[in-house]
C-alpha cells in the first residue's frame, strides 16, 4: 500500500515542497498526477524531517498546490534496460518515443550508476582508427577513452562527430559496435542530421538514441547523459559491445544544471555555475572506461560548444581537467574552408602515448607526432613574425616553416567528409610533409628513424598536384 | 552512552541528525541502515552534521546513526605498501572482491588484511622501558622496505612481556606495557592515528639536503629539499600528471605515497600497471613496493576526497617516523579545494573568494606544514616532502588556490600552456618558476660537486633570461637582423632549452639523469657558448657553425650518452673545438 499526498506546501522553479512526508528516501522517485489526468515524474533532492523536496522533470507548469496526488515509488530512478534498445529512439528520460511501444526489460538499473572501482580498471590501449589524419595521426582516439571535441558554435562538429561514427573501426577486432546517442537541449534539425546521418551508414540498427530537443525541459536534460550512459554500461558490460557514446551538447547539459541549481537558491560560483559542477561532470565523463576481464568497452567522444569560442570558460575547462585530452576545432581554420577545422595544437590524446607505436600502429608514430606538433607550432611563431616584418623578410628556414604549415593544413589535416584514410597513408603523408624542412629541424626524431622514413624531397609529388590544383 | 541518534534531514553528502545530547565535533560515525561512514562537521543544541563519505542515494530520516566515540581514524601497519586505498583508506582490491568491478556502499574494512601473518622479529625483552615511538618489533613488508612497528606516540611504559619472534598478524598481542599509572597497553603490529592529527615529534631540523629527481630542470634550477614542499600549478594538458609520475618513479625518496584525489581513474590503474613493472633503480625492486597508492577519483564521494589528502599525509608521517625519506604526490589539491568548496557550500557557510571557504588558506596551510625534516620520537631522522599539483581555472595562476598555496609552499613549478602547445615537456616555465631552496641546499652542492656546480647554473640561468629578452625583440624584427653575439646566445639557448631542459620521459636513457649527468652536460653546453665566441670576437657568422652538426650532437647527449658512461660526455669538449676550430679555418 502506498500514501498518497495530497496537495503541496509550495512551488518553486521546477521544485515541489511536501510537508508531513514519512518513510521518503533522499533521491527516491515520486509521481506526480494531477486532476487533469496527467502524470508527471520527480526525484526527491533534499530532505529535510518530514519536509520532502522533488524536482519534477517535465516542469511544474500547471501544477497548484492543490490539484496535484504524490506517489513516491521506493526506489530511486531506475532506466529499463534490454537488448532490444538498439535501434531504438527514447527520450531524455528513457522513455520511448518511436511509437514501437515499451521495452520489456531485462533488468533495471540505478541510472546513476557506481564508481568503476580503479583496481578493476584495465588500462585501455587500443586504438580506434577514426580514418581522419588530424585525429588518428595526431590525437589518437583510444578506446576506452573520453576524447571530447571542443567546438564552437556554427562550426562543423556535427559532420565530424558523423564521420567518426561512419569511418571509426579498430584494427585487430571485429566485434560488436555499437553506438549509444545522447541529444541534451540541440535544435531538432540537428537530431534529424544524426539520424539521417546513422540511416545512410546503415548503422541505425546499432544506435541507441536518446532525444532531449532544445524545447524539453531541463530536469530531463540532467537526466539524459545519465540514462545514456547506463544503457552503454549495460551493451558493453553485459552483452560484450564496444560502444561509442557521442554525447552533444555538453554546454546545454551544463546551462540546465545552472539553471536547477539557481532554482534551489545554492550558492554559485565561477559564472553563476554549482560549485559541484566539476563532480557532476566527473560523474558523467568517469563512466568511460574498460574493466579486466570483461570484453566490451565504454568510449566517450562528448560534444560541447565553447561560450564565445572561450577554452578558458567553466565548461571547457572543468571538462579538460577530466578528460583524457581533448579535439579542439578552430574558427579560422573552418573561414579559410578546411574541414575538419581541428587545430592539433591544443589537441591532445593523453592516452595516445600507450596505445601507438611499435605493435600498435607503426614504430614511427610517436616520434613523427612530436615532430608535426614541434614543427606546427614553429609556423605559428613564424606567421606572427611574418604578420609583423612581412614574409618576404623571413629568414629561409622560417619561409620552409611558412611553406609546411601551408601544405600541412592543406594536405594533412584537410579531407573531405568521406574519405577515410588508413593509418599508413596518415603517416606517410606525415613524413612527406616534413621533407619540406631540411634534416636538421626536425630535432625530435632519432637517427636511425630519420634514416628509414626521411626522404628529402618527398614532398614533390604533393607539390606536384598543389601546382595543378592552383591552374 | 546510551543516547539514540537518527537521521534528520539528507541534502547530498550532509546530513543533519537528531536526537540523543549531541555528538562530539570530527567523530566518526556510522549512518543509516548500511552503516556509511560520516564524520560529525558541527554540534547544534539537539542537531549534528555529519559529512558522509559515501552516495547518501536511499537514506531514509528515521534511520539510526551511531558514533564510534573517535575520530576518523585509521589503521596503520604493515601492509599498506604495495596496496591501493580509496580516500578514507579502505583496500580496493579487497573491495573489488567483495562487491565486484563497481564500488558498493557500506563497506567497512580495515586498511589492513587482518589475516595476513607477517614474519616479525622483536627488538624489545621483558623491563624494557619503551618511550612513545619507540620501536618494539621489525618486519620485512616488501623485500625493498623494513617495516619498524612503533609504540603509539601517546603511549609509554615498561614491558611486561614479550612473545618470541615469529609469524603473526597484525591484530595479534605481541607484547603488553605497563604504563606510568598502571594501566596495561598492549603492544600490536597495527595501531590508528586520527588523519586530522599530526603525528608528533621531536624536533623539526632544518632543510639541507635536496630531493633528487632526475628530472633536469628539477635538479638543476629548481631544486626541492627533502621536507619541502612544491606546488606544480598548470592548466590541463600541460602535464602535470606526468610529471607527478616522473617524480613518484625517479626521486630518491624511500617510501612514495602517490594521492589521486578528484583525478581520473585510467591515471590510476596507469600508476598501478606501470610502476608494477617498473624496477626502482636503488632497489631493484617493483616501484609499487615502495609506494602507497590512493585513488579517489573525481567520481567517487566528494567527502572523501576531502578527506584523502589527511589519509595520505598520516601514511607518510607513519613511515616517516620509522626513519625514511617519505615523499607525497598530491594529484590535485585543486580538486581538494573544491570538495571543501562544495561541502562548505551544502553546510550554508558564507562564502569567501570565488566560492571558497574562508578557512581555505588555513587548512591549506594545516596540510603543508605537516611536511618537514624532523627528528622522530624513534631517535632517527625522517622526512616528509610535499608535491602537489594545482589545477588552476582556466589556466589562471591568480585564483584563490594557486594564490593561497604559493604562501605556504617554498618551491613553484609553473607548467605553460604555449610550451605544452610545442611538446616541450616537462613543460615547467624556467622565467616564472622558483625555488627558494637554491640557498638551503648549496651547501649540500658544493660538498659534493664544488663550487662549480652553481656557478654553472647561475650562468645558464642568465643566459636563458637573456634569451627571453632576444625573443621579443625577434619577434619584432626577425633573427636574422640580431648581432651575431646575440645570434649566438639564441643559439646557445636553443641547445640548452632542447638538449637540458626538455627531457623525453618516455625514452629509457632520458627519463632518469644522474645529477653527475645534468652537471656534466651543462658544462659541456656552456663551453660551446665560450668557445664559440672565438667566432663572434672574428666577425664570423654563427650559421657556419650550424653546418658542422655539433649544435646536433650536443643536443643529442641526452640520448646519445648513457647514464652509465657518462664520462663519454668529455669527448664533446673536443668535438666543439674541433667544430670551431674547423671554421675558424675556413675564414
Amino acid at each position: 500500500m502506498k500514501i498518497e499526498y495530497v496537495g503541496l506546501s509550495e512551488i518553486n522553479g521546477p521544485l515541489l515542497v511536501l510537508d508531513g512526508v514519512r518513510g521518503v528516501a533522499y533521491d527516491e522517485m515520486a509521481e506526480i498526477v494531477l486532476d487533469s489526468g496527467e502524470h508527471r515524474y520527480g526525484r526527491v533532492t533534499q530532505i529535510d524531517g518530514e519536509r520532502a523536496v522533488i524536482q519534477v522533470f517535465e516542469g511544474t507548469k500547471g501544477i497548484s498546490l492543490e490539484n496535484c496526488h504524490t506517489r513516491f515509488s521506493g526506489h530511486p530512478m531506475e532506466l529499463a534496460l534490454s537488448h532490444e534498445m538498439l535501434g531504438r529512439v527514447f527520450d531524455g528520460a528513457g522513455r520511448p518515443v518511436d511509437g514501437l511501444g515499451n521495452l520489456y526489460p531485462d533488468e533495471k538499473r540505478d541510472i546513476n550508476g557506481s564508481a568503476i572501482n580503479p583496481v578493476s580498471r584495465q588500462y585501455p590501449r587500443s586504438c580506434i582508427y577514426t580514418g581522419i589524419s588530424a585525429i588518428d595521426g595526431m590525437s589518437t582516439l583510444i578506446r576506452g577513452q573520453k576524447l571530447p571535441i571542443f567546438s564552437g558554435s556554427g562550426l562543423r562538429h556535427n559532420e565530424l562527430a558523423a564521420q567518426i561514427v561512419r569511418q571509426a573501426k579498430v584494427a585487430d577486432d571485429d566485434s560488436d559496435f555499437a553506438i549509444v546517442f545522447a541529444a541534451m537541449g540541440v535544435k531538432n534539425d540537428t537530431a534529424d542530421f544524426f539520424r539521417k546521418n546513422f540511416e545512410e551508414s546503415g548503422a541505425l540498427q546499432r544506435v541507441v538514441m536518446f532525444l532531449n530537443l532544445a524545447s524539453d525541459p531541463i530536469i530531463e536534460r540532467i537526466l539524459t547523459p545519465r540514462c545514456a550512459l547506463t544503457a552503454a554500461e549495460y551493451l558493453a558490460f553485459k552483452h560484450g559491445y564496444h560502444v561509442l557514446v557521442i554525447m552533444t551538447d555538453i554546454t546545454s547539459y551544463c546551462e540546465a544544471v545552472r539553471e536547477f541549481s539557481s532554482s534551489k537558491g545554492e550558492i554559485p560560483s565561477r559564472k553563476g555555475y554549482p560549485s559541484y559542477l566539476y563532480s557532476d561532470l566527473a560523474s558523467i565523463y568517469e563512466r568511460a572506461g574498460m574493466i579486466h576481464g570483461l570484453k566490451g568497452s565504454v568510449t566517450q567522444v562528448p560534444i560541447l560548444t565553447m561560450p564565445n569560442d572561450d577554452i578558458n570558460h567553466p565548461i571547457p575547462d572543468l571538462t579538460g581537467y577530466i578528460t583524457e585530452g581533448q579535439i579542439v576545432l578552430d574558427r579560422d581554420l573552418d573561414q579559410r574552408g578546411v574541414y575538419p577545422p581541428i587545430t592539433v595544437l591544443p589537441s591532445l590524446s593523453r592516452l595516445m602515448k600507450d596505445g601507438i607505436g611499435e605493435g600498435f600502429t607503426r614504430e614511427d608514430h610517436p616520434a613523427l607526432s612530436n615532430q608535426l606538433f614541434a614543427a606546427y607550432s614553429k609556423v605559428q611563431d613564424a606567421r606572427s613574425l611574418a604578420s609583423v616584418i612581412g614574409e618576404d623578410e623571413l629568414s629561409d628556414t622560417d619561409k620552409k616553416y611558412m611553406e609546411f604549415g601551408r601544405l600541412f593544413e592543406k594536405y594533412f589535416i584537410q579531407q573531405s567528409q568521406f574519405e577515410n584514410r588508413t593509418i599508413d597513408q596518415t603517416l606517410d603523408l606525415g613524413w612527406q610533409l616534413l621533407s619540406v624542412l631540411p634534416r636538421d629541424e626536425l630535432d625530435r626524431i632519432d637517427d636511425d628513424m630519420l634514416s628509414k622514413y626521411y626522404r628529402p624531397g618527398a614532398i614533390s609529388s604533393l607539390a606536384e598536384k598543389d601546382s595543378k590544383g592552383a591552374i | 552512552m546510551g543516547d539514540s541518534y537518527y537521521i534528520h534531514g539528507i541534502n547530498g553528502p550532509v546530513v543533519t541528525v537528531h536526537g540523543g545530547r549531541g555528538l562530539s565535533v570530527m567523530d566518526m560515525v556510522h549512518v543509516g541502515n548500511l552503516g556509511l561512514i560520516g564524520e560529525v562537521v558541527s554540534v547544534r543544541s539537539g542537531e549534528t552534521t555529519v559529512q558522509v563519505y559515501e552516495e547518501t542515494a536511499g537514506l531514509l530520516p528515521g534511520e539510526p546513526v551511531t558514533s564510534t566515540g573517535a575520530p576518523m581514524s585509521i589503521l596503520l601497519g604493515p601492509g599498506l605498501l604495495n596496496n591501493i586505498f580509496d580516500g578514507i583508506a579502505r583496500p580496493l582490491r579487497a573491495i573489488e572482491k567483495k562487491s565486484g568491478n563497481f564500488i558498493a556502499r557500506g563497506i567497512n574494512l580495515a586498511a589492513l588484511d587482518i589475516e595476513k601473518r607477517w614474519d616479525v622479529k622483536m627488538t624489545i625483552k621483558p623491563g624494557d622501558t619503551l618511550s612513545p615511538g619507540a620501536v618494539f618489533a621489525e618486519t620485512q613488508e616488501t623485500p625493498a622496505i623494513l617495516h619498524r612497528s612503533m609504540v603509539p606516540p601517546n603511549i609509554s611504559g615498561t614491558v611486561k612481556s614479550v612473545l618470541p619472534d615469529g609469524s603473526y598478524t597484525v591484530t595479534d598481542t605481541l607484547a603488553v606495557l605497563e604504563t606510568v599509572n598502571g594501566q596495561t597497553f598492549e603492544l600490536k603490529l597495527a595501531h590508528e592515528w586520527p588523519i586530522r592529527r599530526a603525528r608528533p615529534v621531536v624536533n623539526r631540523l632544518p632543510i639541507d639536503r635536496p630531493l633528487i629527481t632526475g628530472q633536469r630542470i628539477i635538479d638543476t634550477l629548481f631544486p626541492i629539499a627533502k621536507g619541502g614542499c612544491a606546488a606544480i600549478p598548470g592548466p590541463f594538458g600541460a602535464g602535470k600528471t606526468v610529471t607527478q609520475h616522473q617524480l613518484a618513479k625517479w626521486s630518491d625518496a624511500d617510501i612514495i605515497v602517490y594521492l589521486g584525489c578528484g583525478e581520473r581513474g585510467n591515471e590510476m590503474t596507469q600508476v598501478l600497471e606501470e610502476f608494477g613493472e617498473l624496477i626502482d633503480p636503488r632497489t631493484k625492486q617493483p616501484l609499487l613496493n615502495r609506494t602507497v597508492l590512493i585513488a579517489n577519483t573525481s567520481n567517487m564521494p566528494v567527502a572523501a576526497r576531502e578527506a584523502s589528502i589527511y589519509t595520505g599525509m598520516t601514511i607518510a608521517e607513519y613511515y616517516r617516523d620509522m626513519g625514511y625519506h617519505v615523499a607525497i604526490m598530491a594529484d590535485s589539491t585543486s580538486r581538494w579545494a573544491e570538495a571543501l568548496r562544495e561541502i562548505s557550500g551544502r553546510l550554508e557557510e558564507m562564502p569567501a573568494e570565488e566560492g571558497f571557504p574562508a578557512y581555505l588558506p588555513s587548512r591549506l596551510a594545516e596540510f603543508y606544514e605537516r611536511a618537514g625534516y624532523m627528528e622522530t620520537l624513534s631517535g632517527t631522522e625522517g622526512s616528509v616532502t610535499v608535491i602537489g599539483a594545482v589545477s588552476p581555472q582556466g589556466g589562471d595562476f591568480s585564483e584563490p588556490v594557486t594564490q593561497n598555496t604559493k604562501r605556504f609552499v617554498r618551491c613553484f613549478w609553473a607548467l605553460d600552456r604555449a610550451l605544452a602547445y610545442a611538446r616541450h615537456y616537462p613543460a615547467i616555465n624556467w622565467t616564472t618558476s622558483y625555488s627558494e631552496y637554491t640557498d638551503d641546499l648549496s651547501a649540500w652542492y658544493e660538498k659534493r660537486f664544488g663550487t662549480k656546480f652553481a656557478q654553472l647554473r647561475t650562468r645558464m640561468t642568465n643566459l636563458l633570461h637573456e634569451e627571453t629578452q632576444l625573443l621579443e625583440i625577434v619577434k619584432l624584427i626577425g633573427s636574422d637582423m640580431l648581432p651575431e653575439d646575440q645570434k649566438l646566445t639564441i643559439e646557445a639557448a636553443r641547445i640548452i632549452r632542447l638538449g637540458f631542459l626538455q627531457q623525453n620521459s618516455f625514452h629509457d636513457t632520458d627519463t632518469y639523469v644522474p645529477i653527475e649527468k645534468q652537471i656534466k652536460m651543462m658544462d659541456v653546453m656552456m663551453y660551446f657558448y665560450d668557445k664559440a665566441q672565438e667566432l663572434v670576437s672574428r666577425n664570423i657568422p654563427i650559421s657556419q657553425l650550424r653546418e658542422s652538426g655539433i649544435a646536433d650532437a650536443l643536443i643529442r647527449i641526452k640520448y646519445d650518452v648513457p647514464n652509465d658512461n657518462i664520462d663519454l660526455i668529455d669527448s664533446y669538449f673536443g668535438k666543439i673545438d674541433d667544430a670551431v676550430d674547423a671554421v675558424l679555418a675556413k675564414n
